[in-house]
């Protein structure tokens, strides 16, 4: 329906074919794996009983590792973006480091963390509580690698908005908390939305910090990564088979993710700079 | 409630004091960068002084002195409300709820506060527009909706950083009209460009510069009378200055002797100011010789020619004069030229400075 306008957009031919190679470097695997599936076996190797712990468990882990990440990430957020103090800089970058850290070290770093022996395990151990090697060391271990996701996007969204409105809802009378409430966190809605299946995302996929902290224990951390990588060696068709259940969450995660773009507060902004 | 204020800023230079009476509405004049954002911003407590003191009322806004007991209240215990060049209506709310917004904060019940807000709204003029979210308002009535918020939080001293500015020019009268309205009984600074928004708003004007006040005043004696080329500019008005020789003559800074009017006495050898209106001011390419009684003549050196509406304003060392384009093409007058602007002494305003 929109195409009917032709502007000139002046893009080289060469910068389209350059793109069409990389869309197809991202697509073919996919469509390759498609290709593989055993579909007359596909349902009996997506419900047999280690699989659906393993899915169970990795949605459950998720779901508790996004609302960590929501419950620490907007405070991380909110001071990152709205406060200025002494080694700022250095502090954001360590938060972020997750981003870029192998997941491998990330979960050395946890076990060294909490593990039997690690800096905080020996005084939790005195509680009786075991973290290493549990479902809480996947939750972990997930929110470690995803909770920089959420943190990033609510944080540029915080800067865009900026803080016009709420020094207004502050002259109005408003304590700070409801400004929070009532003001700030109303108008960033839709990058909390977005970070948040961002963070959803990146806990499903995890693997490397999970495998190294939780290790894989079957209905207890052995997520959907880690039983398709397992899988893989013994059952190559139940591995393709899960893969493509993470492809479809994936793809749900994405579809919803946009949705959240398209939200009110999105359309806001868009139509003030239109 | 009256307020008192003082406040210093080293960074920016600022360093003001001022008081607004109550239910008195103060216009603050001045060019870019005199600091009228930072005034506005110290006293609603987004920004936070050097030193000084403000009282609003019984309540203590600040008070940071060099020594001794040194506080500052957050913005919310202020009872500042504040009206700036956008409306700022939260956009997640309707107009209703961006007006209750304030009461709410306060305490007051959802009913009461809906109500309290189909008040406002309809005390400016928008009750229809209610259940309306901002992005359906125009400009004008965004703005409206802004000031129905504003005073429903019942504030002290309302703000308001020009709040015309933004608008076009249709909508500017019915909120000035609003304006006026809510602004009779209550204390109030509002930072303007505009000296019709002076006239009609304000009781009093301050013309702040370079972070100082230069001028102040009741807005028509300080307007009409301006002691600064940047209120003269504003009020529309050429400003000489320069030493009386008598009781009726001025030499001008640059060394024209000027016959003039006093509106205020003066000896000679005070320092004066001398208002002439543009438009009074005519413009001759020839020599006139010795003008006859009551009349100046001074040979200027044209700098600049400025469209105005429907004249040109031609830009002299010190004066301007404001011709018809026909009477300007006439004198075939460029940057340079050579002319004599001529004004009567009954057209002139002289006051000492």
């Amino acid at each position: 329906m929109s195409r009917a306008t032709a502007s000139y957009s002046g893009v080289p031919r060469w910068i389209v074919a350059v793109a069409v190679i990389g869309a197809a470097f991202v697509v073919l695997p996919l469509a390759a794996m498609v290709v593989r599936v055993n579909w007359a076996e596909f349902i009996p190797l997506i419900t047999s009983p280690a699989s659906v712990d393993a899915l169970w468990l990795s949605l459950r882990t998720s779901v508790i590792s996004t609302a960590l990440c929501i419950l620490l990430g907007v405070p991380m957020a909110i001071v990152l973006a709205r406060t200025s103090f002494w080694g700022q800089k250095v502090l954001r970058s360590l938060v972020l480091l997750p981003l870029v850290l192998p997941p491998v070290v990330g979960g050395i770093a946890l076990l060294y963390t909490f593990g039997r022996r690690g800096l905080l395990g020996q005084s939790v151990e005195v509680l009786g509580v075991t973290i290493a090697f549990s479902t809480t060391a996947v939750v972990l271990a997930q929110t470690f690698v995803a909770l920089p996701f959420l943190v990033l996007s609510l944080e540029g969204a915080l800067r865009t908005v900026g803080t016009r409105y709420e020094a207004v809802a502050a002259t109005l009378g408003a304590r700070p908390t409801t400004v929070l409430r009532r003001v700030t966190l109303p108008l960033v809605l839709p990058a909390l939305v977005s970070g948040a299946v961002l963070s959803f995302a990146r806990a499903l996929g995890e693997f490397g910090a999970t495998l190294t902290f939780a290790g894989s224990l079957q209905g207890v951390t052995r997520t959907l990564p880690l039983e398709i990588y397992l899988q893989r060696e013994t059952d190559p068709d139940a591995a393709v088979a899960l893969s493509l259940v993470l492809v479809a969450v994936a793809v749900v995660v994405v579809a919803l993710a946009h949705q959240a773009g398209e939200s009110e507060g999105l359309r806001f902004w868009r139509r003030r700079s239109a | 409630m009256s307020l008192e204020f003082a406040a210093t800023v080293a960074e920016r230079g600022f360093e003001v004091r001022l008081t607004v009476g109550a239910g008195e509405t103060v216009a603050v004049l001045g060019p870019n960068g005199a600091g009228k954002s930072t005034l506005l911003n110290l006293i609603a407590g987004l920004l936070r002084p050097d030193t000084g003191e403000a009282v609003l009322g019984e309540r203590t806004l600040f008070s940071l002195g060099a020594g001794g007991r040194r506080s500052w209240s957050p913005p919310h215990q202020r009872g500042v409300s504040m009206l700036a060049q956008e409306a700022l209506l939260f956009p997640h709310l309707t107009a209703a709820e961006n007006v209750a917004f304030g009461p709410r904060s306060k305490g007051v019940a959802g009913g009461a506060a809906r109500t309290l807000a189909e008040t406002w709204l309809d005390r400016v003029d928008a009750a229809a527009l209610a259940d309306r979210k901002p992005a359906q308002l125009s400009g004008g009535q965004a703005q409206r909706v802004a000031v129905a918020r504003a005073l429903a939080s019942d504030p002290s001293l309302l703000l308001l950083d020009e709040p015309m500015a933004a608008l076009d020019v249709s909508a500017a009268p019915a909120l000035r009209r609003t304006l006026r309205e809510v602004l009779a009984d209550r204390a109030a600074l509002i930072v303007t460009h505009d000296v019709l928004d002076a006239y009609t708003l304000a009781d009093r004007v301050i013309v702040l510069q370079g972070g100082r006040v230069v001028d102040q005043g009741p807005t028509r004696a300080v307007l009409d009378s301006p002691t600064t080329p940047f209120t003269a500019g504003l009020a529309g008005l050429n400003l000489l200055t320069g030493i009386a020789v008598d009781a009726e003559s001025v030499r001008t800074d640059s060394g024209h002797v000027v016959r003039v009017r006093p509106t205020e006495a003066f000896g000679s050898g005070a320092r004066v100011g001398v208002a002439v209106r543009p438009v009074s001011v005519s413009v001759t390419g020839e020599d006139p010789g010795a003008p006859g009684e009551g009349m100046n003549a001074l040979s200027v050196t044209v700098t600049d020619l400025e469209p105005r509406g429907d004249l040109v304003r031609v830009r002299g060392d010190e004066l301007s004069a404001d011709l018809p384009p026909a009477a300007l093409a006439a004198l075939d007058l460029a940057p340079g030229s050579r002319v004599w602007f001529v004004f009567a002494r009954s057209e002139t305003a002289a006051y000492p400075l």
